[in-house]
């Protein structure tokens, strides 16, 4: 049976390895600084089919847009869900945000396409709110979870001083979660940040120039990817093997900062 | 049965000045024909008694007595528990406390609590102290507020050089009086404490009686414990509540015996009282 679960283990491993070491392989050869900080080729023809600086600036431009959206909101959605909604509420809507995250990506696409894209046209903001319903109960559920572990007596505490329950929330209770509401964004970034198919409905239709502008439509890392890969030249796949390999660490270092903010805010919390 | 009562606790009446008459006593609470319902089931029925201001009021009884949740009532802390009623009233100087139209926040800023366990903040010693007082708006000589309640707490002189360590980093005993501390330096008018010893040594033990009797000359206590010897030391009345049980199987608690601390122990007038106080029981 341990074996069986070792084995498990090692699969699980051995699935990430390999997709990392494939990735790298053939994406290692086209990534360079000219990659991140130049845009693609203007003409057709033109031989210099240089960077993908506007997908990398798109992509840190709707998903910070869709953190900023998603985070406030679903920490307030878990604060009252956990501190003061009765269980039958609390039970309706944790069951309907788990319904949300079963959502699959593409069907909140058209919702967002239908909502802000049709008679607006595509912008960088329509694909972070694309991205932030996807993020929205992964943040709020993760929060939820932190939210019950801090213990009763904390609240108690603040409640028997004669505090109202809102500052007792914010002051005392809040403070003991962010290293778990850290971890599940970063984990909520690493879910969307690679997401494809809301982006393609929202924020596709898009130039060579690299622009911070959300009110255009932006290129982004995986739609790049996805229009690279179609491409007749081998040199375009080359270039989409090299993004998804700036994804890949992209989300493998957003992991393990978010675990050391982690880390790091419990540590001072502990020592203050 | 008139057997003489042999009483396993000594009752010291060298600390304890000697009770005013009942009269004269000052009623802070007045409890009238109190219910505590938990989803249907009864815990604490039918309790009426005054708590008197000044005193140490001790409530003992046995296990699963409703003793917490009756202590519960007076700061509304039973608000929190999903499914909680109550029925009947609890007069604070006159107003009751129980109604639907009363601020439990406002209850519990004059009605303080130290919980069973001890639960500091996961701030600094200091922060534990200062943060409600300047969440209330006690801003003024923050400082030396945090320092009296300390000292009153008796424990200033363990902590004034560490007062920016974690609160965590305290032992339970002065954890529990760094509670203690953050409860008073609030200014309450009442203390109410559920089992406050429950989870320490007995030295850390006799320094929260201690300070209870040196400070019960500005507030009054209310404390919840199932040490009797506790109850013998510090408290000037003594209520004993018991478990009753109804037809098919139905327990409550219930206030058997209410009375000076003394007669509790050495002529309870209450055979249930008589059979916990002498260890037949309970």
């Amino acid at each position: 049976m341990e074996g069986l679960a070792w084995l498990a283990a090692a699969i699980a491993i051995a699935f990430l390895v390999l997709i990392v070491w494939s990735v790298a392989r053939k994406g290692a050869s086209e990534l360079n600084l000219d990659l991140l900080t130049k845009g693609p080729a203007v003409t057709f023809l033109s031989t210099a089919k240089v960077g993908l600086a506007n997908a990398f600036a798109g992509t840190i431009v709707i998903v910070g847009l869709a953190i900023a959206m998603a985070l406030p909101v679903g920490i307030l959605v878990a604060v009252y869900l956990n501190e003061f909604a009765p269980a039958s509420i609390r039970n309706g809507v944790s069951l309907a945000l788990d319904v949300l995250n079963g959502v699959p990506a593409i069907v909140i696409g058209i919702f967002v396409y239908g909502l802000f894209v049709l008679g607006h046209g595509q912008s960088g903001l329509a694909g972070s709110f694309a991205l932030a319903c996807l993020m929205l109960p992964l943040v709020a559920r993760s929060t939820m979870e932190v939210l019950a572990l801090v213990p009763n007596s904390l609240r108690e505490a603040g409640l028997g001083l004669g505090i109202p329950q809102w500052r007792t929330t914010l002051s005392i209770v809040l403070p003991q979660t962010i290293g778990g509401i850290v971890t599940g964004t970063v984990l909520a970034v690493a879910r969307v940040a690679g997401e494809t198919a809301p982006l393609l409905f929202t924020s596709s239709i898009v130039g060579t120039q690299t622009s911070w502008n959300p009110r255009h439509a932006l290129q982004s890392i995986p739609v790049a990817i996805f229009e690279l890969s179609e491409s007749p030249d081998p040199a375009d796949h080359a270039r989409a093997w090299a993004a998804a390999l700036v994804l890949i660490l992209f989300i493998l270092f957003a992991s393990l900062g978010g675990r050391w903010l982690a880390t790091r805010s419990r540590t001072r919390m502990l020592s203050r | 049965m008139s057997t003489t009562i042999e009483p396993t606790v000594r009752v010291e009446t060298t600390r304890r000045q000697p009770m005013p008459p009942r009269e004269r006593l000052e009623a802070i609470f007045q409890v009238d024909g109190l219910d505590a319902i938990y989803s249907g089931k009864t815990a604490v029925k039918g309790v009426s008694m005054e708590i008197y201001k000044n005193l140490v009021t001790a409530i003992i009884g046995p296990s699963g007595c409703g003793k917490s949740t009756y202590i519960r009532c007076f700061n509304r802390m039973n608000d929190l528990i999903p499914g909680f009623t109550q029925t009947g009233t609890i007069h604070y100087h006159g107003q009751d406390i129980c109604g639907s139209n009363i601020d439990p926040v406002a209850v519990r800023r004059n009605i303080g609590m130290v919980f069973q366990r001890p639960n500091p903040f996961p701030k600094s010693i200091q922060d534990n102290v200062a943060w409600g007082l300047k969440v209330l708006g006690m801003k003024d000589n923050l400082d030396e507020r945090v320092e009296r309640a300390l000292t009153r707490a008796a424990l200033w002189d363990e902590v004034k050089d560490r007062l920016k360590a974690s609160a965590l980093s305290l032992s339970g005993g002065q954890q529990q009086r760094l509670c203690i501390a953050r409860a008073i330096a609030v200014e309450p008018d009442v203390v109410l404490m559920d089992e406050p010893a429950s989870a320490l040594d007995p030295i850390a033990t006799q320094a929260i009686e201690q300070l209870m009797h040196d400070l019960k000359s500005e507030y009054t206590f209310v404390i919840v414990t199932h040490n009797m010897q506790q109850a013998a030391r510090v408290a000037d009345m003594t209520a004993f509540f018991s478990i009753s049980q109804g037809e098919e199987g139905s327990r409550w608690g219930e206030l058997i015996e209410y009375d000076a601390t003394e007669k509790i122990f050495t002529a309870p007038s209450d055979k249930k009282t008589e059979d916990y106080v002498t260890g037949r029981f309970g």
